[in-house]
């Protein structure tokens, strides 16, 4: 854990004992917790102390968990972890399109959300010597220095949506399921969600191909997953 | 009158016969259906109509029929005999003359009784044919007289006048063979028209029975619907007044039960939704404690346990009545995805509570594949393991095997778990799977961990899956129970 002391979290939530009783808990991983009451609230304070992870209650009064995810991601390619009242619901795909990397539904074991926040703040592994670029096209990925160039303009990734190229990009042509995806991405087992995949594919690729629609880079491989190519 | 005593008798038949078939009617009615009584009624009483009517206009012909060919018979005789009158005043002869002349005017069968004598010019009608009582009221009587008789089977009208002024008495024969014709058409036409009109009530009866039926099938199929789920099953309100009755209080009645079963959904999923927050805190606060579990005193220690595994617990009933309370509402949506049975049975023991659970799997079973929600199929084979280590004194065994009796090509998967506890009984086989059902057995099968959500959820979530879940002995006769899920399962080609 001695990776991530200084990591700072912050975490927005309106019910203040719920607020305090999971700060509790994340201060013994040894991380510095924030308290936001309200979007407004948080908002000033991610712009005054620069968290690691942002940890999002949906349910808010004044601007709710969707907007502050989309104001955030406006500039910010900080984690952001949803909290949100029911897995089969549209919030979830909504939290995510809206940017989130990750999600969680109350009542969560802090344990459980430790373990999230540790998977997103894992370090990509560092690229063998030799190799410090992955061309695919008009695509370049530079792991090592966490930069995306589409015909040499740089691209703007959250922390996560570089992680899936980077994963995707490493073994060119190989077809990714979505549980390997989300194992090596998230860091999840079997029983992850698989649309955690399939909106940040879908993100990504408004980011990377010319045209979503079409994409050329990151396809779908019908039945078994998704494939990067030049 | 002969004719009308006839006809009476006909109209009395009628009512005879219509008499029989209504009691028949009513003995067989009360075994009978709806339809059935309607169509029966409608046939019969067409029936009746019918035979009623063409009996009347029956004998109203016949009537009218026998009066006219009376009346024209009467004229005739008349106008012959003033014939015979004038020959024999101007000739009197010994009536053979006469005969002749009637002969020639046209006159079939006269008879002549002069001086006497009968003389007669049609064979077979002779005096003796005329009755004594009609021959002596004419001769004797000097009276007209008339009279139907039957003459070598043929109905014949006799006519008698006397004619006093010749001292003579004549008789004439008319035949009414043409009339009797005429009556038997006129019953064919009446027993066809009859028989249309019994055909047109039975055809009308079988509409009328449908239509009037119809509603009733509908408030039966919308009762049904609405015993299946689909609560906002209301009928049709139609213009008929005491349709609209039977409709309305229909749909008041599925109204007022939706409200209340909607009430009940949603007051579940509140009260759990309410539970969520104080939960989290707890849940967050206990893992604090337990971070510091060894700075307690020993006693703070057990308090802490105690507290820590009904935080879990509380969590887990809380999870699943906000399951249940999803499907009440029907708001559950799947995610459906083709899933290797053998490989994801696999990882749900590993993440269940047992993570070493044993598992069998069929030679034939390892290439089946299932259409499922993973995450919620995963929560069934968990709560199949939970039960197991709850009530079935732990160490289960899992089988996936193809479902036996089948058929080809395969279309089901068994999964089964069974275990080493007491069993379950007989009787109690199909309330295990009621929410909170403990059992009769309280003793026996439940501890305090069995707030019993789990085998529900199991059954609510195989039917989603279109399969089913029962409960059985143990396959090797030893004690324990054995629960099995029957999927839909397809093979993949190899």
């Amino acid at each position: 854990m001695l990776a991530h002391v200084g990591t700072r979290i912050l975490t927005v939530e309106d019910d203040e004992r719920i607020r305090t009783a999971v700060k509790l808990a994340l201060e013994d991983e040894g991380w510095t917790v924030d308290e936001a009451g309200s979007g407004e609230e948080a908002i000033e304070l991610f712009h005054r102390g620069s968290p690691d992870v942002v940890l999002i209650d949906i349910m808010l009064p004044g601007i709710d968990g969707f907007e502050l995810c989309r104001h955030l991601r406006k500039t910010s390619d900080v984690p952001i972890v949803m909290v949100t009242a029911r897995a089969d619901t549209h919030d979830v795909v909504a939290g995510l399109e809206a940017g989130a990397d990750d999600y969680l539904t109350k009542p969560f074991a802090p344990k459980e959300l430790s373990a999230r926040i540790r998977a997103l703040l894992r370090r990509i592994r560092p690229m063998s010597p030799g190799h410090t670029k992955l061309v695919f096209g008009d695509l370049e990925i530079i792991p090592d220095e966490g930069k995306v160039l589409r015909a040499g303009v740089e691209l703007h990734l959250t922390k996560t949506e570089f992680r899936l190229l980077v994963e995707l990009g490493q073994n060119p042509g190989r077809v990714f399921s979505r549980e390997t995806l989300l194992d090596k991405v998230w860091g999840y087992d079997y029983f992850g969600d698989g649309r955690l995949v399939d909106v940040h594919i879908r993100r990504l690729r408004t980011k990377v191909e010319a045209d979503a629609a079409n994409p050329r880079h990151v396809v779908t491989v019908r039945g078994l997953g998704y494939r990067l190519q030049s | 009158m002969t004719e009308s005593v006839e006809a009476v008798e006909v109209v009395e038949r009628a009512g005879w016969w219509r008499r029989a078939s209504r009691t028949l009617a009513r003995l067989r009615m009360q075994r009978m259906g709806l339809r059935m009584r309607i169509l029966l009624t409608f046939s019969l009483g067409f029936l009746a109509l019918s035979i009623f009517l063409a009996a009347i206009t029956f004998s109203f012909t016949k009537s009218t029929l026998y009066k006219q060919r009376e009346k024209a018979s009467i004229e005739q005789a008349y106008r012959d005999a003033t014939v015979v009158v004038n020959d024999l005043s101007s000739a009197p002869a010994n009536g053979q003359g006469v005969m002749k002349l009637l002969a020639s005017i046209g006159v079939a069968r006269p008879l002549l009784n002069y001086r006497d004598s009968w003389v007669g010019s049609a064979a077979g009608f002779g005096d003796d044919v005329v009755p004594a009582a009609m021959k002596s009221k004419v001769i004797n009587g000097n009276a007209a007289a008339r009279m139907v008789i039957t003459v070598d089977g043929e109905r014949v009208l006799v006519v008698g006048i006397p004619l006093s002024e010749v001292g003579a008495s004549y008789f004439e024969f008319f035949s009414l063979t043409e009339v009797n014709d005429t009556l038997r058409s006129v019953g064919f036409s009446l027993l066809f028209a009859g028989f249309i009109t019994t055909l047109f009530g039975v055809v009308l009866g079988s509409v009328a029975s449908r239509r009037a039926v119809k509603p009733l099938g509908d408030a039966a199929q919308a009762a049904k619907a609405i015993a299946g789920g689909r609560l906002d099953t209301r009928l049709e309100t139609s213009d008929d007044h005491d349709l609209r009755l039977l409709a309305n209080s229909f749909n008041d009645m599925a109204s007022a039960l939706q409200l209340r079963v909607e009430r009940d959904a949603r007051f579940a999923s509140d009260v759990s939704h309410e539970l969520r927050s104080p939960l989290m805190t707890l849940a967050a606060s206990v893992e604090v404690m337990q971070a510091r579990r060894d700075d307690l005193p020993e006693r703070a220690q057990a308090a802490l346990d105690l507290l820590v595994a009904d935080v879990s617990r509380f969590q887990g009933l809380v999870e699943d009545l906000l399951e249940i309370s999803r499907f009440d509402a029907g708001a559950i949506r799947l995610h459906l995805e083709d899933l290797l049975v053998a490989e994801f049975v696999r990882q749900a023991i590993a993440v269940s509570s047992l993570p070493q659970t044993p598992i069998t799997v069929t030679e034939r079973a390892e290439t089946l594949v299932m259409q499922v929600d993973r995450r919620r199929l995963a929560r069934v084979i968990a709560n199949l393991i939970d039960n197991a280590r709850l009530h079935g004194g732990g160490e289960p065994e899992v089988t996936v095997s193809e479902a036996e009796n089948d058929g080809e090509p395969l279309g089901h998967v068994w999964i089964a778990v069974e275990d080493h506890g007491a069993g379950v009984p007989l009787e109690e086989r199909h309330l295990i799977f009621e929410r909170f059902a403990r059992g009769a057995v309280a003793g026996r099968r439940s501890s305090s961990d069995g707030a019993g959500l789990g085998l529900a959820l199991v059954d609510e979530h195989v039917r989603l899956h279109g399969g089913n879940v029962r409960v059985e002995d143990r396959r090797d006769g030893e004690p324990g129970a054995r629960f099995v899920i029957e999927l839909p399962a397809e093979e993949v080609g190899v």
